[in-house]
């Protein structure tokens, strides 16, 4: 009798992740149909305003790419901890933190036109995010704290004491008391890339970080020890391997990248630091390296399709109709469904015929 | 002996991606025969019996239980039928202890379980403590409770995967002698090993595997160890030639008064334990695992104990290590060949390649922080052709290769750095008879060259043929040496339960 067996993948497949991405995509389609049935939209139209919709302008296109940087930058970031097994959930804190840290360089340096103005917020930024993500890896390396938890509520922290900044020290003398900092001089703003869009230099970051992942972890000794101590503890204490360097390096990088996506945003399309800086880029990160099956290459990907995701959403409500939230289902669905087929990774699926199995034994 | 085999298969064939696992096997196990099931690693035995208990469904062939046919669905049906199995990898729960494991295969309290576990303890030897966690246990006292809630069940046929490598000889005599009673009573039990003394001392009939299939169907009493061999491997292997003692014997490692009190409470601690480990010489631990030996080898390694030196002093070549981790003394020269190769010895998903520069990245792999991947690979090439490695080659994920094979590759990637002193622990077990061999000559070798090494080994037979003195450990003590010639297993078998008298009086006496 023949039947479908699931069986585990004899070599580590490069093309696996490639295929539970777009089966991922595949299913979310699927279940976005679905969604769109219900509020009475026709699947296609709808599929067609998130997907294809904003890369028929270049507005659209613009806005994915402003939209992807900070994505890419955290993403980047958070899977170098992922894949040692390390789980920054609280980007979204760091990212804060780092917007925090740069906007008190605008503030200062107010009226200067200085071209170093700009880099020294964006190290700001770095430093403010590593300081946050810091703590958590302190508490872990010390006190063996969950960096999950740690991280994830000092995002609340952060978000506390972004209110407190913008309603007092940080906020515009000028500003008719609304809780937001002064508009940024030019000098302190990411220079526009493309006429008529919002697209800003901030993207080199992105791909910059990327270029450096890649080299990082296709070739780095680092990182290496990191994966391993994340796949196999006791192997890494065997090999004699620090965990606590890989807790304090998975948590500054990924902190140090988060806080350089929060300046993209103050010293980008924001031009101040407000109460909403972040749609939740932060979290969206999370989801991006995952799908990117935490590969840089693949990460590049994931965000461009998170980032169209989150435009798509906005041209769905005016186009089709359809609520916004459909923005954040639509990234459920695709973690959701990600992780569902992600024993695809090491697995496979194969339909069998009793004949066959000999003939292929032998010829193995 | 009743005419009806207690089991009996048929052409049961089992297909793995890469390979025919089991090709048209027969087998016919009789109600009160003990039966071996011989054959290399990767011969098809583990598959064999998971395909009998339920836990691997055939792609064709049959199974009959006491003349009639059955669909083994599950291990479940298995065990309703009446078959117990104490498998090579361990299904314990590690969180939980010893009864509370047993208590979810065989029905009653924890409290009237821990009863009876404490009694067949006694009875058949098996030393186990039922309320301590699984954590905290070596491979030696898992294996203990895998055979004793197996025996608790108490099944019709037993399956036992290699069961007598934890035990101390006295207890593999308390071991054969339960299973001769067990079998004298009607049950059926199929036994895999590699022993073959241990198969002719025991067994009644021999399925000898090969590459899937039975080679062979042997009366184990008549036929000799050598023939076995031959049938099992398809041709002779050398014994390891060992030479007589070579270099000075100068002192390489030295420790002194090392004391380990573990967190865990029921985990063996080390008692004020001193070493010299020689140039040119191997040195055994004996013991039955449990009594230290995990902790000793750690904390020589410089896994644990590396902080303050009131824990005693560890000095290579009169060098102290003090706080040295386990990278920083492999530098040094000292290397180590943990027990568990999957996770530990090895990163299970990562290939070979990444697994040779698991620990021999000081030389000279890593250049400005980043990894030499060419140089790293042929590393890898060159351990698989050194130690005849059996796989797919430097890019074959460490998982997809047999237990036998990727002892190999770990010991050739110690080797690959010509250590100063290598520490093995455990280095042939669950390995076949021609890896076990190779491996053994590697490990002479070595020491030929010079090397100290430390084997930690629960195959007393293993340490009388290749080590030139032994040490006991019993509780987390370590017996003064002795040399191999001046003692005999019995007395070893005896400091093993703790009477270090035993080796320590003959030792006077040929002094």
């Amino acid at each position: 009798m023949s039947r479908l067996v699931i069986e585990a993948r004899p070599e580590r497949s490069v093309w696996a992740p490639i295929q539970v991405s777009l089966l991922a995509v595949f299913l979310t389609c699927l279940g976005g149909s679905v969604l769109f049935m219900i509020y009475g939209v026709s699947p296609l139209k709808g599929l067609d305003a998130i997907f294809i919709d904003p890369l028929r302008t270049s507005y659209g296109i613009g806005e994915i790419l402003l939209k992807m940087a900070p994505l890419l930058l955290i993403a980047q970031g958070l899977a170098i901890g992922f894949r040692a097994q390390i789980w920054n959930i609280g980007a979204e804190g760091q990212l804060i933190v780092g917007a925090i840290a740069a906007t008190a360089l605008a503030i200062q340096f107010q009226g200067t036109t200085s071209p170093l103005l700009l880099p020294a917020m964006v190290l700001a930024g770095m430093i403010g995010g590593m300081c946050w993500a810091g703590i958590a890896a302190l508490l872990r390396a010390q006190f063996n704290a969950n960096e999950i938890l740690v991280t994830f509520m000092l995002t609340s922290v952060a978000l506390q004491l972004l209110y407190y900044l913008i309603g007092g020290p940080m906020r515009d003398p000028g500003g008719f008391n609304f809780p937001q900092s002064i508009r940024f001089d030019p000098a302190a703003k990411f220079p526009i890339l493309i006429e008529g869009t919002r697209v800003n230099a901030s993207i080199f970051i992105g791909l910059a970080a990327s270029a450096i992942a890649v080299v990082f972890v296709q070739r780095s000794f680092v990182s290496y020890k990191m994966s391993v101590g994340g796949i196999a503890p006791a192997a890494a204490t065997y090999a004699g391997f620090s965990s606590k360097k890989a807790i304090w390096l998975a948590l500054l990088i990924s902190g140090g990248a988060a806080g350089m996506a929060g300046v993209g945003e103050v010293s980008g399309p924001l031009g101040m630091l407000q109460r909403n800086i972040s749609p939740g880029y932060g979290y969206a990160g999370i989801i991006v390296a995952v799908l990117g099956g935490l590969h840089p290459i693949g990460i590049i990907f994931a965000s461009a399709l998170m980032a169209l995701v989150y435009v798509g959403g906005d041209f769905a409500l005016l186009s089709v109709g359809v609520p916004n939230a459909v923005t954040g289902i639509f990234q459920g669905m695709l973690l959701t469904f990600y992780l569902a087929c992600s024993f695809l990774l090491t697995s496979r699926i194969r339909w069998i015929k009793p004949d066959d199995l000999k003939q292929e034994a032998m010829a193995d | 002996m009743a005419d009806t085999p207690l089991l009996r298969l048929r052409g049961v064939t089992k297909a793995y991606p890469a390979v025919l696992a089991n090709d048209a096997v027969d087998l016919d196990v009789m109600p009160g025969e003990i039966h071996a099931v011989l054959g290399e690693n990767g011969a098809g035995k583990s598959t064999l019996v998971k395909i009998i208990y339920g836990s691997v469904r055939p792609d064709a062939g049959t199974v009959e239980w006491r003349g009639q046919q059955v669909d083994m669905q599950s291990p479940l049906k298995a065990r309703d039928l009446g078959i117990g199995m104490v498998f090579q990898h361990f299904s314990l729960f590690e969180t939980l202890t010893a009864a509370e494991n047993i208590s979810l295969a065989v029905p009653g309290s924890i409290a009237e379980l821990s009863e009876r576990i404490r009694a067949a303890s006694a009875q058949f030897g098996l030393d186990v403590e039922p309320d301590s966690r699984v954590q905290a246990m070596t491979v030696g006292e898992r294996q203990r409770i895998e055979i004793l809630r197996c025996i608790l069940q108490e099944p019709k046929l037993i399956i036992m995967d290699e069961p007598t490598s934890v035990l101390p000889p006295q207890g593999i005599a308390k071991l054969f002698e339960t299973l001769r009673r067990l079998a004298s009573e009607g049950i059926g039990i199929i036994f895999i090993s590699h022993k073959l003394d241990e198969i002719k001392a025991l067994c009644d009939t021999a399925t000898v595997m090969r590459g899937g299939r039975v080679v062979g169907v042997v009366d184990a009493k008549v036929e000799d160890a050598r023939s076995l061999t031959r049938l099992m491997i398809g041709r002779d292997i050398a014994a390891p030639s060992h030479a007589a003692q070579r270099g000075d014997g100068h002192a390489v490692l030295e420790a002194a008064g090392l004391n380990y009190t573990p967190l865990d409470p029921f985990a063996p601690a080390l008692k004020d334990i001193s070493l010299t480990l020689r140039s040119g010489q191997i040195t055994g631990i004996a013991g039955v695992s449990g009594n230290g030996q995990d902790a000793l080898t750690r904390a020589l390694a410089g896994e644990i104990l590396q902080g303050p030196q009131d824990a005693g002093t560890i000095a290579l070549d009169g060098v102290a290590l003090g706080a040295d981790t386990p990278d920083q003394r492999r530098e040094k020269g000292l290397h180590f060949v943990p027990e568990e190769r999957l996770g530990r010895g090895a990163v299970p998903i990562h290939t070979l390649s990444e697994n040779a520069g698991l620990t021999t990245h000081h030389a000279g792999l890593v250049n400005w922080g980043m990894v030499k991947l060419g140089k790293r690979r042929a590393l890898a090439q060159e351990t698989i052709d050194a130690m005849d490695v059996r796989c797919g080659g430097p890019d074959a994920t460490a998982q997809s290769l047999s237990g036998g094979n990727l002892q190999k590759f770990i010991v050739g990637r110690e080797l690959a750095l010509r250590p100063k002193v290598l520490i093995a622990s455990q280095p042939t077990w669950g390995v076949d008879v021609g890896a076990a061999a190779a491996i053994r000559q590697k490990l002479i070798d070595l020491r030929d060259e010079g090397a100290a090494i430390l084997i930690v080994s629960e195959e007393i037979e293993e340490i009388f043929e290749i080590c030139d003195t032994i040490q006991v450990m019993f509780r987390g003590r370590l017996s003064p040496p002795v040399q191999v010639q001046t003692t005999s297993i019995d007395d070893v078998g005896l400091a093993m339960a703790g009477d270090f008298d035993a080796l320590a009086l003959k030792e006077c006496a040929h002094v």
